[in-house]
């Protein structure tokens, strides 16, 4: 509590400050916002950069981005406004959780389906497998006894 | 001059691999011995052009040669000369002629080490490899020789290679990683030869699993190098970012994981014959995708190369030769009959059917996501980005699936099993399991769902582990005899098994339990974090070999007693004026304390700080090394170096016989 | 499906992957086309360069014409400029969005080195850049007469660009008095 003064009062001067500083802080007025903007943040692709999120982008528009970000979170909006938002100004590109729905289905239930797919060949391959050979009841002598214990010891070793 | 001869080396070199990867292979074909018995003997010729090529543009960047094209773009005289040595394969052309360096290393142990192998089979991996250095170097020397000049007009000094290469980790993570790529050509090769001699039995499995797990490993520690890296290099405290590369490296692996587990089944069983191959051909094939991505410009990726659609469309070509060819002869070759030994439903092979079904469905699901906005865009349906978090909701799930089955597996019985003696053996550790799951998280608050089902699948794996080698030594009839059940091969698989579980905790509890802040903070500010006092001292002006810093000091304590001094940095490089920042880490075996410095926010001295707390970070990395380790121990086991007299007695047979 | 056949999936698998993969050679990653794409200009209401009154959407209607987003801190701009004017100088309405900007250093930069912008828009806090996607400058967007974004190209317009992409959907807008 006493650190959300601290920062408050920080976030405070530094407003009256500068108007276009670089400021890299943010200042949240709970730190519910602050957990979201940092899973936003994290969730948002710069649109220019080279596959970054814009929390870990220098550039301009990431900070622009972040910055405009932090206003929604605080006016109130919703995850999901936030979110269109971005995507009716920089297209689905801007999302690094694709969004579920049209073509993404397939990206989505892909895994899902595979898993599927690959336990139905499980199940298929092991039904098809030959039957283990006849039990054979012969009786060993103690001499193969002992030479079967000792080949099953070996046997054991080896794996 | 010595470029010009590393250049010719180079050439002489694809001469070399020309009649590397045709002449043996006809000897093979034709059973003529002396034709295959030239291929040990080309592969080391190989390997010692490659070698002086190599050695040739070494040296060029280490004397500052600028008259060179690549060391004028990538390396400077201010440079220190561990860099500039690193630099020769921090760039396109130089990384590729290390990959070449490489695979000629890897041909020439095999022909080096494989006395016990026949002729005939020998003779056809390494022409397998040969034909693979074929590709790679005619790529080199077409479009991408190292060694172009820059005649006449050449520069006074070079431009620098990039601060952010400017690392211990760029010495280490490129060969460490190319080492576990390459490595998977040997499993391949071998695939190969078996397909092509027909002789698809446990035999190959024998001889390419060591090969395989020590590819394997290397590939693990070049990975979690690269994670590592990444995490006190970039500055934000990640460690691993789903970026197309870094799948391109984590989908062999993947793979190879499958891979080493086939074999085992393979070797030990004459079973998955068809599996393992394909899965042979795919984790190799995965290799070569990895690279085509990375140097193609397909994918947009903050670690790919300087891209060109041209050298795209060579390796392409190349890897639809290379693995088109060897799906076609799989698909002429294989086995079309399943092979009649028998197991049963509650089986070692059962299980270990179930992790490739794992692997396989995890490879495919990453590659899929990696290349699904690629896909997407050829179709014409517009741009997606596919992140972290796809990969995140997708991945973790199938890994949680996979543990409680790696906690059978080493308990297991081959062909027939049942499941009231797993009940038996397993039912303390499974208890154990579900009581640490369930109080270990309470160390640390708040209580998170996901650490603990992490530590209950992490102490499952770890207490199966500790039940079964229990059971070993107690069964034995002398402490040396049970010492001597302790086989390499068992032992590395405990050890590997013991890194995953560290691994999975590591992940998780980091992942959860993390704590970040970004603060303003002038010298003479505290704050505290997770528990810790971060001071803020002061900031002084430091220089380096290349740069000009500043470093803000901070002392971290807790509860009153100092922790430790650290000393963030934000550089500035001369030669090319970027800035970088230098995090300092505190690392720890339970916990790594983060500081990394942003902008200077006002006039007054006061910075943007970004502090982090990451618990049990380390774990996911020593979990690496434990495993690669393991995989190192495994390939010591001395049932792939005996019965040399007799398999060559063997061979011979065989040779006059085909 | 004969056990034989099985064994051609992992074939005919990779040959549509390399399929793919050699459409993928052909398209850039790092095209993106504009959100914005025939949908009508944003709403706004900013002040005009060294003039007084705000200037809105309404002001660029009327005719197809293109919208181009430059700064003084932008070097490539700088290299566009020449065509630019040269554009203007055909006839081609050219409004300008000064973005993120400075307006005394942008009316310098002007008269320095001319002015093929009908009017410029002065965006100093990039609230209209924000709106329109715009992720770095020098962009431009081609509107129709009615206000609605056509096109987007994102990068200096040289006259290989202007030949090949802009031109023919500027003339084909005219052609249709402004709408297709």
């Amino acid at each position: 509590m006493r650190l959300l003064r601290q920062l408050l009062l920080a976030g405070l001067v530094l407003v009256a400050g500068r108007t276009m500083a670089l400021i890299e802080t943010y200042e949240f007025s709970t730190p519910e916002l602050e957990a979201r903007y940092q899973q936003l943040s994290e969730e948002l692709r710069c649109p220019k950069c080279q596959n970054q999120n814009i929390a870990d982008s220098n550039a301009p528009i990431a900070q622009d981005l972040r910055k405009l970000l932090h206003q929604q979170l605080e006016q109130g909006a919703t995850d999901a406004e936030i979110l269109d938002y971005m995507v009716a100004r920089y297209g689905e590109f801007v999302r690094y959780r694709p969004r579920f729905g049209g073509a993404n289905l397939v990206l989505w239930l892909a895994p899902v389906l595979l898993l599927c797919a690959a336990m139905v060949v499980l199940i298929i391959t092991l039904r098809s497998r030959p039957k283990s050979a006849a039990t054979t009841t012969t009786v060993l002598s103690a001499e193969e006894q002992s030479r079967l214990q000792s080949l099953l010891e070996r046997a054991e070793q080896d794996s | 001059m010595i470029p010009e001869i590393g250049h010719f080396a180079l050439i002489i070199a694809l001469c070399l691999a020309l009649i590397l990867a045709l002449v043996p292979a006809w000897g093979a074909w034709r059973g003529n011995s002396v034709a295959m018995a030239l291929a040990p003997s080309l592969a080391i010729g190989l390997l010692v052009f490659v070698g002086i090529s190599f050695i040739c543009l070494t040296t060029a960047f280490l004397q500052d040669d600028f008259s060179v094209k690549l060391v004028a773009s990538h390396s400077n005289s201010l440079l220190p000369s561990i860099y500039k040595f690193a630099a020769v394969w921090g760039n396109h052309e130089g990384s590729l002629l290390l990959w070449a360096l490489i695979l000629a290393l890897w041909t020439a142990a095999v022909a080096l080490f494989s006395s016990q192998l026949p002729l005939l089979v020998l003779s056809r991996v390494l022409s397998v490899m040969g034909g693979i250095s074929v590709g790679f170097l005619s790529f080199s020397l077409i479009t991408s020789n190292p060694f172009a000049r820059l005649l006449p007009a050449a520069p006074a000094d070079g431009s620098d290679l990039n601060p952010l290469l400017q690392d211990p980790g760029l010495i280490i993570h490129p060969p460490l990683l190319y080492m576990g790529y390459v490595g998977f050509s040997v499993a391949f090769a071998f695939a190969i030869a078996a397909l092509l001699g027909g002789r698809l039995d446990a035999s190959w499995a024998r001889w390419s699993r060591p090969w395989t797990n020590i590819a394997w490993a290397f590939l693990s520690l070049g990975i979690m190098l690269g994670s590592w890296w990444a995490y006190y290099e970039l500055g934000w405290g990640g460690w691993w970012f789903w970026d197309p590369v870094e799948n391109a490296s984590f989908m062999p692996w993947l793979a190879g994981t499958a891979l080493i587990h086939s074999l085992a089944a393979t070797e030990k069983r004459g079973l998955f014959k068809s599996w393992t191959v394909l899965l042979a051909i795919f984790t190799f094939s995965l290799s070569l995708l990895g690279t085509f991505l990375v140097r193609s410009g397909v994918l947009t990726s903050v670690h790919a190369f300087a891209t060109d659609p041209a050298r795209g469309m060579f390796i392409l070509v190349f890897l639809a030769i290379v693995v088109g060819g060897s799906l076609t002869l799989y698909a002429f070759r294989a086995p079309a009959v399943s092979s009649r030994v028998s197991f049963g439903w509650v089986s070692r092979e059962s299980l270990l059917l179930c992790n490739n079904v794992v692997f396989l469905v995890a490879t495919l699901t990453v590659l899929f996501g990696t290349l699904f906005p690629l896909i997407v865009d050829a179709l014409g349906l517009g741009k997606v980005s596919v992140g972290p978090p796809y990969f995140n909701a997708v991945f973790v799930p199938l890994m949680a699936l996979l543990v409680p089955l790696m906690g059978l597996g080493p308990v297991s019985r081959w062909k027939r099993d049942a499941v009231e003696r797993w009940r038996g053996e397993l039912a303390i550790p499974a208890v154990v399991a579900v009581l640490c799951g369930i109080t270990l998280p309470l160390l640390h608050a708040p209580y998170n769902i996901w650490v603990a089902l992490a530590v209950l699948l992490s102490s499952w794996l770890v207490l199966g582990l500790a039940r079964d080698l229990w059971q070993r030594l107690r069964s034995a009839s002398s402490a040396g005899q049970g010492l001597a059940r302790l086989t390499p091969g068992y032992c590395g698989m405990l050890i590997a098994h013991l890194g995953f579980a560290a691994c999975v905790v590591g992940i998780v509890a980091t992942s959860q339990y993390s704590v970040e802040h970004d603060l303003k903070m002038s010298p003479g500010d505290s704050r505290v974090l997770a528990g810790y006092e971060f001071r803020f001292v002061e900031v002084v002006q430091v220089r380096g070999p290349n740069f000009v810093a500043d470093e803000a000091r901070f002392e971290v304590t807790r509860d009153g007693v100092p922790v430790a001094s650290m000393g963030p940095q934000k550089r500035r490089y001369l030669a090319s004026g970027s800035v970088m920042t230098e995090a300092a880490i505190d690392a720890g075996l339970f916990r790594d304390l983060y500081v990394a410095m942003g902008e200077p926010v006002g006039s007054s001295g006061a910075w943007a700080m970004r502090l982090h707390f990451k618990p049990l970070v380390r774990w996911m990395w020593l979990g690496a090394i434990l495993m690669a380790l393991g995989a190192f121990t495994a390939a010591l086991d001395k049932r792939y170096r005996r019965q040399r007299e007799v398999i060559h007695s063997s061979g011979e047979a065989v040779l006059r016989g085909a | 499906m004969g056990p034989r056949l099985k064994l051609f999936l992992p074939l005919i698998l990779f040959a549509l992957l390399a399929i793919t993969l050699f459409r993928g050679l052909g398209l850039d990653p790092n095209e993106m086309p504009s959100a914005l794409i025939d949908r009508p200009l944003p709403a706004f209401n900013l002040p005009a360069l060294g003039q007084t009154g705000m200037v809105s959407a309404a002001d660029v209607t009327g005719q197809p014409a293109l919208l181009n987003v430059w700064a003084t801190w932008c070097v490539s701009c700088r290299v566009e400029h020449p065509y630019l004017k040269q554009l203007a100088q055909q006839g081609i309405p050219i409004f300008g969005l000064n973005y993120k900007d400075d307006d005394l250093a942008a009316q310098r930069w002007l008269e320095e080195l001319g002015d093929p912008y009908r009017f410029n828009i002065a965006d100093r806090e990039g609230t209209l850049g924000l709106d329109l996607g715009v992720y770095g400058a020098p962009e431009t967007y081609l509107l129709d007469a009615t206000g609605v974004v056509r096109y987007r190209h994102a990068g200096v317009v040289d006259e290989k660009v202007w030949q090949t992409i802009l031109e023919p959907l500027y003339l084909a807008l005219s052609k249709g008095n402004g709408v297709p």
